[in-house]
């Protein structure tokens, strides 16, 4: 079997990328997809540590469900707020939202 | 694996409040749009009445749906003070939203969502539990930030608001993992028991709690991850951000103090060191950098990064058994006190503003003294409680807080407390200078319910301030039974 520190260092490692992403990118929905992908790391995190663990404890895949079923009205939400910056704006580009200093 | 109506009863003023949201988004539809006072009547009727049963609910204490909810001293507390917040919202937000042209029926239910959201949050002891009342709360305060929609700066606020609140959710969640990781449970207790066998990796667990302090450390906007709040604050409709900047700075704290007091005290010696200049590091940079701010709601969004410094001095000595209760109670009393002041001034704030955001320099505030002394009269009080001059509560909470960290032995971070409060005078006061000793023709508005909010949380802030003794011990018992 594949040790869980593997899982646990492929997670990190999307969690970095997806934080890398939210950090550089410029375009808002850029932001939201490396946003995914740090809590889509998290999601593999917690259901290496349930199938390593106590497998009877239900509580990390109960978990895992929880974070994308939040994730997902999290996103419904941002999207939502990207297009209404869109409709007035025209652009999503963080960069020239700017109207307030950053 | 049956509930019982003990479990309902642990969650009864969150489930009632939740219902009552639900229902209204319903009953919005039938309201005609030239009525929506009736549902900001019907959201506060609700807000009340949650209120009351929060209160019948004082001096019970126990723990329902499997040990994933607690009602108890300190979660009564801070729910009543939460939807008193949310009251006082709805109650500066009637005038505010229809004079602005955005009134919607909507904006009240998701008040009451975020309220019922914050109120999870104090009551729960369950990292998963945790975890929804953070987004539950958080959610509708991000369409609400960008309620002004098409206005261009609360867009912005709105999907600035999302995506750093977004961010700093994966921090939360991600620590969250690794917690579960190290200890197999997410439940608070579970993990106590947990982080004391020796088989737990410290490690894991370690990173966890930390990572989970910068997820708060966003929320709470405590430097460094303070950098979205003074653009939120700035373009949020201004009911939105007086409701924001205590509500979810109360919810932010409560689950703060929940998880790392009752389920990380092992930690402490790592992290004490780390609050410790998280707090310091607030406190000076929201003070200085709010001097230089020309904007009023720039100002008191600075200003309330620098209370959240304040704050944070009171889970510095969490992990000192002696001083904890008292530093802790210390901090309860000075989130009231923030509130109450924090709800007047943003009332004041409204009441000199106009559409198209005017209205919002200091400048603006001149002459105010002698055209409507009472409102200027109002908005000294609350300027002298931010300072923390007499006779306000904004100075008993930091007296408060001062006493239990030096009696935790960090004199360091008391000396920077006193000093940065002595900056934030110069700002605070400049407001009174204006209003006072210059010329100008301020021209405000009249509501009712926005001068009540006013007047209330003057005499409250005042009143208080003499009679401190009676909160600080509702504080201390609420505190007491946490452990």
């Amino acid at each position: 079997m594949v040790p869980l520190s593997w899982y646990l260092i492929f997670a990190a490692a999307l969690f970095s990328i997806g934080m890398f992403g939210v950090l550089s990118r410029r375009n808002a929905v850029a932001i939201l997809l490396g946003i995914e992908l740090m809590l889509n790391s998290v999601n593999i995190n917690l259901a290496a540590f349930w199938r390593y663990g106590d497998v009877h404890l239900m509580a990390g895949q109960v978990f895992a469900i929880i974070v994308f079923a939040v994730a997902a009205a999290e996103v419904a939400v941002g999207l939502a707020l990207v297009i209404s910056v869109y409709r007035s704006r025209r652009t999503v580009v963080a960069d020239e939202i700017d109207m307030m200093k950053w | 694996m049956n509930l019982t109506s003990q479990d309902y009863q642990v969650l009864a003023p969150y489930i009632l409040l939740t219902a009552w949201a639900c229902v209204l988004l319903l009953v919005d539809l039938f309201i005609p749009k030239e009525r929506k006072s009736v549902t900001a009547l019907l959201a506060a009727l609700g807000l009340a009445v949650t209120l009351g049963v929060t209160l019948s609910q004082v001096g019970i204490e126990q723990v329902g749906f499997f040990n994933m909810a607690a009602l108890d001293g300190f979660s009564t507390f801070v729910n009543a003070l939460l939807l008193v917040s949310g009251i006082l919202g709805i109650a500066l937000a009637h005038g505010y939203v229809k004079r602005m042209g955005i009134e919607r029926g909507e904006y009240y239910t998701l008040l009451l969502f975020s309220v019922s959201g914050m109120m999870l949050m104090a009551q729960a002891t369950d990292l998963i539990i945790v975890f929804i009342a953070l987004e539950l709360l958080s959610i509708p305060l991000y369409v609400l930030a960008a309620f002004a929609r098409p206005q261009l700066s609360s867009e912005e606020a709105g999907m600035k608001y999302f995506l750093l609140g977004a961010f700093a959710t994966g921090f939360v969640v991600y620590g969250t993992a690794l917690v579960f990781g190290a200890t197999g449970t997410t439940s608070l207790a579970g993990i106590v028991a947990a982080a004391a066998s020796p088989s737990t990796s410290t490690l894991l667990l370690t990173i966890g709690a930390a990572l989970v302090l910068v997820g708060f450390g966003f929320k709470v906007a405590a430097v460094p991850f303070h950098m979205w709040t003074p653009d939120v604050y700035q373009g949020a409709p201004t009911a939105v951000t007086a409701f924001m900047a205590s509500g979810a700075k109360i919810a932010g704290f409560a689950a703060l103090l929940r998880v790392f007091a009752t389920a990380f005290p092992a930690l402490a010696v790592d992290m004490t060191a780390v609050l410790w200049a998280l707090a310091a590091l607030t406190m000076i940079v929201g003070n200085v950098i709010a001097i230089s701010q020309t904007d009023i709601k720039r100002m008191l969004a600075y200003s309330s990064i620098a209370h959240a410094g304040y704050i944070l001095m009171a889970f510095v000595p969490y992990g000192n058994p002696a001083v904890r209760d008292v530093s802790i109670a210390a901090g309860l009393f000075y989130l009231v006190a923030y509130a109450f002041t924090n709800f007047g001034a943003w009332g004041v704030v409204i009441a000199l503003e106009k559409k198209e955001e005017k209205g919002l320099a200091i400048a603006d505030y001149a002459g105010l003294g002698r055209k409507h002394p009472l409102l200027a009269a109002a908005m000294t009080v609350f300027m002298l409680s931010l300072v923390g001059l007499p006779p306000t509560l904004g100075l008993v909470g930091k007296v408060y807080l001062f006493r239990a960290v030096i009696a935790g032995g960090f004199t360091g971070l008391a000396i920077i407390g006193v000093l940065t409060s002595l900056i934030s005078a110069y700002y605070y006061l400049r407001v009174v200078v204006t209003m006072y000793m210059k010329e100008g023709e301020p021209e405000t508005v009249r509501e009712t319910w926005l001068s009540l909010t006013t007047a209330l949380t003057a005499i409250v802030t005042v009143v208080f301030s003499l009679l401190p003794q009676s909160l600080f011990e509702w504080a201390s018992t609420a505190v007491l039974k946490l452990f």
